[in-house]
């Protein structure tokens, strides 16, 4: 009541104390919802315009969780029940990550859209590592790139030695018919000793585990089962049907790098909605933190600004008193 | 981040509590210690990448004597269709033949043409009309089959059957070059298997 007539007093007193230039300046930046006349010398208007544009942010990045959270269930059914199908190769010809071989060919599977947190710098730089480490004299090694996200990076440093990149994997649903083109396209026009794929394995919605899975050719398969080792059971085995033993491991192998390349693929696809979403769920949690502080600092601003004027009428007032 | 990880973890687990993960990781996982140490030897600063070993059961070593049942394991690239089921015989369609699979069979690998596959457990006779692929059998009784495509027998359309071969007989008769050809006389065998599966 005593504020209201204050202000009022105040208003009234405002016209004799300023110019009308103050007056016009003033009201430029005054916020709409108080009237000409009473300008307030602190304006809220920055704050106010950062709070809406961070509310919207937080409202994006929800919808973008809710979203990632949808396609994460529709492709996580999928993934797993295609994780029975390199099982049987493995177990028929082991798993030989550290083979030693003259030519290969690394398959660095990422996403093409961003905003998925760290899993697409995981595999590059686990495949930047591996190439280090299948590099020596004699050796050659070259890239096959699946992913936007990959070849951006990849091609900074390893423009000469990418053989293939291909992107606008997820434009269709994947399928397995998709997936068994481009292993073909790939085994056409690549000359390989062991192929190499790395992807991030999906593991649970929080944690994505990068993976190597080695296929390795018929050429390679026969050198390590005469060798011994993991692969020495080979021979054991009778090969029915075809003419040749090396016919039915040719079959074998690019069957294997199909089927292998399937289950990666769909494995990556899990892992870049699964961290999509938590990246998504860490932003509007950031978003709503800086809500609160900034929310703070505009009612700071605004009672500042409020005590401001107050302060300015009464010792206008009694300045006018004597 | 990882202060939100338990709370994510939380989450994660109430939304996806109907899907476990016990079946993909092993009770002990293995990983190739080689690979981990050459890795480290290279790259020390990196963590080595997991591989396919580590996430899957390892099979049991060959029994002294032939066991009773057969374990099948039949996958398909969209779903697991016999997962370690064990059977009395399987009749799978190699391309030299059906081949029939008994517990303590010889170890083999087998390249499949379009036939059928046909599951026996006791009386109980399953069979499905599979596409083409790949059947290992090893040493200890345990048969993977690894198909592109298979259906169950009563699901096949015996009217669209014929429909496609008599198309596949005529684009054949029709074919010009070499891969038309190729791709004709992959549908005309195809959709005869299919025929003589549904008649036979």
């Amino acid at each position: 009541m005593a504020m209201a007539a204050l202000r009022r007093e105040g208003r009234r007193f405002l016209p004799l104390m300023s110019s009308n230039s103050i007056n016009a300046a003033r009201s430029s930046i005054v916020s709409e919802d108080l009237a000409p006349q009473g300008a307030r010398a602190i304006s809220t208007q920055v704050v106010r315009n950062r709070m809406k544009s961070v509310k919207n942010i937080q409202k994006i990045t929800k919808a973008m969780k809710m979203v990632a959270a949808s396609k994460l269930r529709a492709i996580q059914v999928r993934a797993e029940n295609s994780r029975g199908l390199w099982q049987p190769f493995t177990a028929l010809l082991g798993d030989t990550p550290s083979v030693d071989v003259k030519k290969n060919v690394i398959v660095t599977i990422s996403s093409d859209k961003g905003l998925c947190g760290g899993i697409n710098s995981t595999s590059v730089k686990v495949s930047k590592s591996l190439y280090k480490w299948t590099s020596g004299p004699d050796k050659e090694t070259k890239y096959v790139i699946l992913g936007e996200k990959a070849k951006a990076q990849l091609v900074r440093d390893s423009k000469k030695d990418i053989e293939i990149s291909i992107t606008e994997l997820q434009k269709n649903p994947l399928n397995y018919t998709q997936v068994s083109v481009l292993a073909d396209d790939i085994l056409k026009n690549v000359e390989y000793d062991a192929l190499r794929i790395v992807f991030n394995k999906f593991h649970s919605v929080v944690s994505f585990m990068p993976t190597l899975a080695t296929v390795l050719s018929p050429e390679v398969v026969e050198r390590e089962a005469e060798a011994g080792g993991k692969l020495g059971d080979l021979d054991n085995y009778e090969i029915e049907g075809g003419e040749t033993k090396g016919e039915i491991l040719q079959n074998l192998a690019e069957f294997q790098f199909s089927c292998v390349l399937f289950n990666a693929v769909l494995e990556n696809a899990c892992s870049e909605q699964g961290a999509r979403m938590s990246a998504m769920d860490s932003s509007s949690r950031n978003a709503g933190e800086m809500l609160d502080r900034l929310t703070l600092t505009y009612n700071r601003t605004r009672q500042a600004s409020i005590t401001t004027e107050l302060i300015e009428i009464i010792s206008g007032a009694s300045a006018l008193e004597g | 981040m990882f202060r939100q990880a338990p709370r994510l973890l939380a989450r994660a687990t109430s939304i996806m509590r109907a899907r476990s993960f016990s079946t993909d990781l092993p009770a002990a996982p293995t990983s190739d210690s080689s690979f981990v140490e050459a890795w480290k030897k290279v790259i020390p600063n990196i963590d080595a990448p997991k591989t396919p070993l580590s996430f899957m059961q390892p099979r049991p070593p060959t029994p002294p004597s032939i066991p009773g049942k057969l374990t099948v394991n039949f996958v398909l690239p969209y779903q697991s269709e016999l997962a370690a089921k064990e059977v009395d015989m399987v009749i799978i369609p190699a391309t030299t033949g059906q081949m029939g699979v008994l517990p303590g069979h010889v170890a083999t690998i087998a390249e499949l043409k379009p036939g059928i596959l046909s599951v026996h457990e006791g009386n109980d006779v399953t069979k499905y009309f599979v596409s083409s692929g790949f059947a290992f059998i090893h040493a200890n009784s345990i048969a993977d089959v690894v198909a592109v495509e298979a259906v169950p027998i009563d699901r096949i359309d015996p009217a669209l059957v014929q429909k496609g071969l008599a198309d596949f007989t005529q684009k054949l008769s029709t074919a010009s070059t070499d891969l038309e050809k190729a791709e004709a006389q992959i549908g005309v065998d195809v959709h005869s298997a299919l025929n003589s599966a549904l008649t036979g």
